[in-house]
Order: C-alpha cells, then sequence, then structure tokens
C-alpha cells in the first residue's frame, strides 16, 4: 500500500513553515502516484485540521507528552504507529533539528535508509527518487531505497508550501505511542546577540583570502554597516587568523542565505559555497573572472576590491 | 574512561570547484590532481572532544577508526599525533563504494571487537556526502544512545552533559554512558599536532582489519548491497547568468553596480 506520511513541526508561533513545504513536497508526490497524504504533528486537533487545510489528506496529532522532548527516541513509536495505521510508504521529514536525528533514527530502526537534506523529490516507476546535494554542493546525487519503506529528510525552502483551503475534510485520529528518552533535556537557551547575526542578516558582506590582509575587513565592515547588514568571512580568511571564527560562513562555519551576499576575493571552493549557495543574490567583487564565485552570482565586478569597495560605499552613500 | 572516535579521509573540501570532477559513469568523484585528500573538518574536534575529557578524568584510552582506503591511514595518523593513543584501519576492497549505513555496521562491528567503549565521538557529518546519519546508526546498532551535533561536553561519573547546536539556539542535555556523541564545528579549534607528537605517533600501533575480521558477511559489503542506491552523481550545471558590470574604471563599475544593485530594489 503506497503513502506518504509527512512528520510536521510546531514551533512557538503555531505549525512551522518547513510543515507546509513538506505538505507541498507530498501533494507534488500524490499526483506522481505516490499515494494519500498524512500528516503526524505532536499537539493538539487545531494543528492537525491546519495540516489538513494545507493539504494533507487526514492528520494524526502525537498526543504523548514524552514528545515534548523532540528525542529520536520519544518519537520513534509515534512514528511507527502512523505507518501502521496509514500504511505509507514514503516518510518525510524536514531537514531540522528534529528530522536530523529522527529520519536516522526510524531508518536504523526500521532497517531501511534515509535520504537527508534532500532539494528534489519524485515519483518514478512507482518509487520516491531524492536528489541531494554532495560533495558542498559540487555534485548532486540521485538515490534510491533498497526497502520497502523509503525516508528522506527534505532541504527547507525547497518546496513551495500550498494555500490553506478551510474546505478540505480529513480524519484527525489522536496517537498516544511514545517511547521513553533516554537522553534528559535539562534546558535550552538563544544565542546572545552582539549586532545582527549572520545567520538572521538581510545582508552579508563576506571577504576571502585574495583580500590580502586582515585590515582589509574594515571597508568590508563599512559597506556591510551601511546596507544594515553582517559581515561574515571564508575559512581560509579565518585560518589566516583576519576574522573571528565566528563570523566563518560555510561548511564548518554558518550557513547562511540572506536577500544580498557580497562576496569580496572569495574563489568560491566548495567549503564556503556550501554555507552561501542558497543566499537569493549574489554579487561578486574579484579579480578572476573564472572563478567559480563570478559564475554563481548575479552580478559581478572583474577588478581590484581595494579600488571598488570603497567607491562602491560612496555610490550607495549617493544613493541614499 | 575509554573512548573510540571515529575519523574518515575525505576529498579537501578547499578544492576549487573548477578541479572537481566526476566520472558518472563510475559515480566517483575523480580525485583532483595534486590535491590531498583530508581528514573530515569536524573530525579533528571529535578527537579534540576525546583528549580533553581524557585529560579531564586524568586517566583513558582513545581509540581511533578509520574506514577507508590504505590512504585512510593519513586520518588516524593526524589524531595520533594529537594525542590519541592507539589506532584502527579498517580497509578491504570489498568496502569500496559502500553507502553511509554499510559504514555504520561495520563501525558498530568494530567497536564491538574492540570491546565497547565508554564513549563513541565522531564528526557531526562527512563533509563528502553530509548525511550525518552513522552516528545516529552505530549508536541504534550498539544499543547506545545518541546525542549530536554537541559543541561541548562535560562528564561526571557515569552520565555526560552535552550542549547541543539546534536550528535557533542551544540545548543543554544530560545522558548515561556508553553514548555515541557527535560533535559540531561550534567545539573549537582542535590542538595542532607538534613536531615532536607527530614523531611519536610514528610509533603508536596501527591495527589493520578487514571486513572478515570485523565480522561483516557478504551481504553487508560492497556497492551492490547499498541500503541507498546511488542512480546518479554528476556536476550540476551551474546556470551562469552572471552579468558582468562594465565601466572604464573600479569607480565607473562601482557606480554601475550600485545603480544595478538599487534597481533591483536589493539595496
Amino acid at each position: 500500500m503506497a503513502g506518504i506520511l509527512v512528520i510536521a513541526e510546531a514551533n512557538d508561533g503555531g505549525v512551522a513553515s518547513i510543515s507546509y513545504e513538506l505538505l507541498g513536497a507530498a501533494r507534488q508526490l500524490s499526483a506522481q502516484g505516490g499515494g494519500a497524504v498524512t500528516a503526524l504533528i505532536a499537539g493538539d486537533e487545531a494543528k492537525a485540521k491546519d495540516l489538513i487545510a494545507h493539504g494533507a489528506d487526514a492528520a494524526f496529532t502525537a498526543t504523548n507528552a514524552a514528545l515534548a522532548s523532540g528525542t529520536p527516541d520519544a518519537y520513534v513509536p509515534a512514528v511507527e504507529a502512523a505507518l501502521q495505521a496509514s500504511g505509507a510508504d514514503i516518510v518525510l521529514l524536514g531537514q531540522t533539528s528534529l528530522g536530523r536525528d529522527l529520519g536516522p533514527a526510524l531508518a536504523f530502526k526500521l532497517k531501511t535508509a534515509v535520504a537527508m537534506d534532500c532539494g528534489e523529490l519524485k515519483i518514478e516507476g512507482g518509487r520516491l527518487r531524492a536528489t541531494r546535494a554532495a560533495y558542498g554542493g559540487n555534485a548532486r546525487a540521485e538515490v534510491t531505497f533498497r526497502a520497502a519503506l523509503q525516508i528522506a529528510t527534505v532541504k527547507p525552502k525547497s518546496f513551495d508550501g500550498l494555500e490553506a483551503d478551510a474546505s478540505r475534510g480529513g480524519a484527525v485520529t489522536a496517537i498516544d505511542a511514545a517511547g521513553t528518552p533516554r537522553v534528559k533535556v535539562l534546558g535550552t537557551s538563544k544565542p546572545e546577540s552582539t549586532g545582527i547575526k549572520l545567520e538572521d542578516a538581510t545582508v552579508i558582506v563576506s571577504g576571502g583570502r585574495g583580500l590580502g590582509d586582515a585590515s582589509a575587513f574594515g571597508i568590508l565592515e563599512q559597506l556591510a554597516g551601511l546596507l544594515k547588514g553582517a559581515t561574515g568571512a571564508s575559512r581560509a580568511a579565518c585560518d589566516l587568523g583576519w576574522y573571528p571564527p565566528s563570523q566563518q560562513v560555510g561548511l564548518t562555519g554558518k550557513i547562511v542565505s540572506p536577500n544580498l551576499y557580497i562576496a569580496v576575493a572569495i574563489s568560491g571552493a566548495s567549503q564556503h559555497m556550501a554555507g552561501m549557495a542558497g543566499s537569493k543574490n549574489i554579487v561578486a567583487i574579484n579579480k578572476d573572472a573564472d572563478s567559480n564565485m563570478v559564475k554563481v552570482s548575479k552580478f559581478a565586478i572583474v577588478d581590484d576590491y581595494k579600488k571598488v569597495v570603497p567607491a562602491l560605499i560612496e555610490e550607495i552613500k549617493k544613493l541614499a | 574512561m575509554n573512548i573510540i572516535v571515529c575519523v574518515k579521509q575525505i576529498p579537501d573540501p578547499e578544492t576549487p570547484a573548477a578541479s572537481f570532477k566526476v566520472d558518472e559513469a563510475a559515480k566517483k568523484v575523480v580525485p583532483a590532481q595534486g590535491i590531498a585528500p583530508v581528514v573530515n573538518p569536524y573530525d579533528p574536534q571529535a578527537t579534540e572532544a576525546a583528549l580533553r575529557l581524557k585529560d579531564a578524568a586524568g586517566e583513558g584510552k582513545v581509540t581511533v577508526i578509520s574506514l577507508g582506503p590504505d590512504s585512510a591511514r593519513d586520518a588516524i595518523k593526524h589524531a595520533l599525533a594529537m594525542g590519541a593513543d592507539e589506532g584502527v584501519l579498517i580497509t578491504d576492497p570489498a568496502l569500496e563504494g559502500i553507502d553511509n549505513f554499510q559504514t555504520a555496521v561495520a563501525l558498530a562491528k568494530a567497536i564491538e571487537k574492540l570491546g565497547g567503549a565508554d564513549l563513541v565521538l565522531m564528526g557531526r557529518a562527512s563533509a563528502d556526502w553530509d548525511m550525518g546519519v552513522v552516528p545516529t546508526g552505530v549508536g541504534q546498532l550498539l544499543g547506545m544512545p545518541v546525542v549530536t551535533v554537541a559543541k561541548a561536553i562535560e562528564a561526571n561519573g557515569g552520565s555526560l552533559k552535552v550542549e547541543r547546536v539546534l536550528d535557533d539556539g542551544f540545548q543543554t542535555v544530560e545522558v548515561n554512558t556508553p553514548a555515541v556523541v557527535s560533535i559540531s564545528n561550534e567545539f573549537g579549534e582542535p590542538r595542532y599536532p607538534q613536531l615532536r607528537q607527530i614523531m611519536l605517533a610514528a610509533k603508536k600501533t596501527v591495527q589493520v582489519w578487514s571486513a572478515a575480521d570485523i565480522g561483516l558477511g557478504a551481504d553487508e559489503t560492497g556497492a551492490a548491497n547499498r541500503w541507498l542506491t546511488l542512480e546518479a552523481l554528476y556536476v550540476p550545471k551551474v546556470e551562469s547568468n552572471v552579468e558582468i558590470i562594465e565601466g572604464d574604471s573600479p569607480e565607473e563599475k562601482a557606480r554601475n553596480l550600485a545603480q544595478k544593485l538599487r534597481a533591483a530594489k536589493l539595496i
């Protein structure tokens, strides 16, 4: 029996946006022959109805208080019960703090694989085929599953959620199953923010090894300040001690997706691209017209940043 | 405290995109010429975590395991030079092309063969496939609880206090040992091996085990027995729609860029 089970999530403001994106993905798979769409969410009936309005054919509310821990130990039996009841053979989760742990925990428990952080999904020959980035975004891998049950976590912002349609109907069923967490949550905290956090910034100006020395970050900070943005750096620049590691953008640093990313003297190795490839608009300022960063950008200036950046600051001031 | 650290050797993530090539027929990355593979960037932090815990406890042993080709010995040597005590290299032609799930099975068997551990540490993911499933898999297969994406870790007798990185903040958790913990880049700078330690590391033991040595059956090895079938691997076509901003001088280019950005409502 086919079918798609979406593991939805809530946050402080209600149903989290990733849940709608998962339902959008599930509806596409359903249209390709993936079967009915069922959603599971820890919480009350209102959340379940909201999921139905956004594309689920039916929903489960997982009511056991143990799920509040957000641990895979607690969630796995609830998901197993939902799989049993729905007959789904595809499970979709978000690539979130929950999905990152629950996806693999489900896979190893149910003796199947999970494809992590997928950007594209389709049904081919009745089976799920998932596409994901590998090698820091340098490669794409398309994968299928050997076992009958297919699990994928979905990269945030890869699919569009559907508009809510309050006329959509569907059954809501409570599931009480849960496991005992072996990991005890003692507390959570928000990071203290000094200035604009890289992850929250709508504009980021970053510098790389090509800057030549640490002092160059001064003008990048000026430009970032003018655009009410944050300043970042590539790993190479941080390793050279030119900028604090807390501001590193990349695989081993922060993953950012600002509206505008200005990359100054950064060539675009996968280490860095993995952290900023999700940026909506990229501007490269680089001496090398053939560099990867120039290729992926919307606008590029091929010239010496030492002359370009101060001039850009003056021009932007004039426009203000 | 008996700690096992799993490390992996991967193609250098600092490889320029222009040098990154894939053999689409073989579904493999072609090693870039002149760019040596490196230790997965998260792994030295896992080794660092192990060494700090051992130092804090004043006793214990840190064993490093790597599964890979013979060259993965270098990843073990790096951890030994940092201060780990012993190494185990799992290498076998039958393990070429296996996936992360088969890797978890192999590592769990190797850890069992070593007699288990109080703590198994790994990087949060390997930067090549970036799946991050092996820590959970090894924990599940060994029946140990798993804590992922740790930025700080503290041992108190038979339990660990771990600070984790979440999408929107941090979480502090407590777990009893034996456990598996994956370490994130937020953990902090790993120590850099000094020349003397590198020389000492050369004298440390590295056992070499085959698939059969750790009890892997023929149905558990080889690319044919992957749990996740790799259907295609390719370099995505970069749709370069870049508009190179022209101008007679850097200043003129800057002016034209500012105007373009304003027209596109980006500033």
